[in-house]
């Protein structure tokens, strides 16, 4: 196999990758808000329920995850759900794992919803109390004061840690490929299984590499965009 | 008729009772200062009028009209609330502007909000309270660019854009350095020559003789002695007064 010929292979496997990361980001990240508050609820058992939930989702490895949303349908009510979308849409529309996919979209945006909503609890309440009050006597509204006054500054203050959870999730993905989902290190592997190359393995950390390395770009024009106030 | 009339004001916080039944009156533009230690509730006072606080006991009433009452079977709805707080502005002692803001745009946001007129009329109001503090060439300026005293000015004129009836300020000068304290005072000063209603917290003994009408010295949550600032300051009746005034002038001295 030439050089282009894998690259191009890894690449259909990277794609999965950025899928898995793509909708990750854009459902976990407005998932985390309203475990946030939920967190941050003056009601008490709504507050323990979203703390045990935080806990058990950040407490157990995310590849352990995948497994149990993977097999407890079929294991606790014999509906092996995401085997039959895999082969539903296989046989249907000639598309391969989408079921497998599904089922790791679903643990991705529940585990790393958990953890941008810790991020947003404490950015949220990293914001002075003054803050609130010195709208609340401007006579606004409990939204207004959240919306126009604290929102930017909580922004502000989690880019930082943001950034750090989106660069791990990148690499996270790589876990997908423990239900056999064709991720780019799975493609690598297949390649060592079948071709007996063992490079591409190696070769997959460039792909990576890259793509932090533009989002390492992107997320500190968001930073410098912000730099322009103290909070 | 007074543009306040605070009754019997009570507040506690669990079982430590802070306010301990406060009353007094003001008339329209009269400077009220209240002076005290640490810890005897002049803080919170200016919280309950200002509803940031809830007082347990008592009532409160603006230019005649029963606007607070502690004993009032039902709680006041949000938007009742937000329109009482409209009576009073509120200078913080951490100044708490707006750092995402400009100092033009700190002292917009809640008129803007609030529907109070055209973006045109917002801004030439904002222009001229950012004139009369003296900041129009900070205009486009962020809070973290300017001076503590800077800063106070600005949250002066912020308070100002709203047109409060009664304008409170909680030691506006507490947070700052001596040599910029001068700054902010003189602005206050400012506005009592303009007939501004304002209630002064503060530790500056020598501004709230200077500036005030009506003295309150206040102690473990009662006025202990109210009076003009010649009567309390010069003529103070209570023991605790005195001693407290004694105090001040050892630590200045």
């Amino acid at each position: 196999m030439s050089f282009l010929e894998v690259t191009l292979f890894l690449l259909d496997g990277f794609k999965i990758s950025l899928l898995i990361f793509a909708v990750t980001l854009l459902c976990g990240a407005p998932l985390g808000l309203p475990i946030a508050f939920c967190s941050m609820s003056r009601f008490k058992p709504v507050q323990a329920v979203s703390k045990v939930f935080v806990w058990i989702v950040r407490g157990i490895p995310l590849m352990l995850q995948i497994f149990i949303i993977y097999y407890v349908p079929g294991l606790l009510f014999q509906t092996p759900i995401f085997a039959h979308i895999d082969r539903y849409m296989a046989s249907n529309f000639n598309i391969l794992d989408a079921g497998r996919i599904t089922a790791v979209l679903i643990a991705f945006v529940i585990n790393y919803a958990c953890y941008f909503s810790e991020i947003y609890r404490g950015g949220i309440e990293s914001i002075s109390k003054g803050q609130y009050e010195a709208g609340y006597v401007l006579g606004l509204t409990k939204s207004q004061v959240f919306k126009k006054i604290i929102l930017k500054q909580v922004v502000k203050r989690i880019v930082p840690p943001m950034s750090n959870e989106i660069i791990t999730l990148i690499k996270d993905t790589a876990l997908a490929n423990c239900i056999v989902v064709c991720e780019i290190i799975k493609q690598a592997k297949e390649l060592a299984a079948t071709k007996a190359l063992v490079w591409p393995l190696f070769y997959t950390g460039v792909f990576y590499l890259l793509f932090v390395g533009i989002l390492t770009i992107v997320l500190g024009k968001v930073e410098k965009k912000l730099s322009y106030f103290k909070s | 008729m007074s543009v306040l009339e605070v009754k019997n004001i009570k507040k506690s916080f669990g079982k430590t009772e802070v306010l301990k039944g406060i009353s007094f009156s003001l008339e329209k533009g009269e400077v009220l200062s209240i002076i005290g230690s640490s810890g005897s509730g002049k803080t919170t006072l200016l919280r309950c009028l200002n509803f940031l606080e809830f007082a347990s006991e008592g009532t409160i009433s603006v230019n005649g009209k029963l606007i607070f009452d502690g004993q009032a079977e039902n709680e006041l709805s949000d938007s009742e609330i937000r329109n009482n707080r409209l009576h009073f502005g509120l200078v913080f002692q951490s100044f708490n502007l707006f750092p995402q803001y400009s100092v033009l745009e700190n002292i917009t946001l809640a008129p803007t909000l609030l529907n109070r007129g055209s973006e045109e009329e917002i801004k030439a109001t904002a222009l001229s309270l950012i004139e009369r503090v003296g900041l129009i060439d900070k205009i486009n300026n962020y809070p973290c660019e300017l001076s503590g005293g800077q800063q106070q000015r600005v949250a002066i004129a912020r308070a100002l854009a709203l047109e409060p009836e009664i304008l409170c300020f909680d030691e506006p000068t507490s947070a700052l350095d001596p040599e910029l304290t001068g700054e902010v005072l003189r602005v206050i000063k400012d506005l009592k020559n303009e007939d501004s209603t304002m209630i002064v917290v503060t530790h500056e003994m020598e501004f709230a003789r200077n500036i005030s009408d009506k003295v309150i010295f206040m102690a473990d949550g009662v006025i202990e002695e109210m009076g003009t600032p010649d009567e309390v300051f010069l003529n103070p009746r209570s023991e605790k007064t005195k001693s407290f005034l004694l105090k001040d002038i050892e630590t200045v001295g």
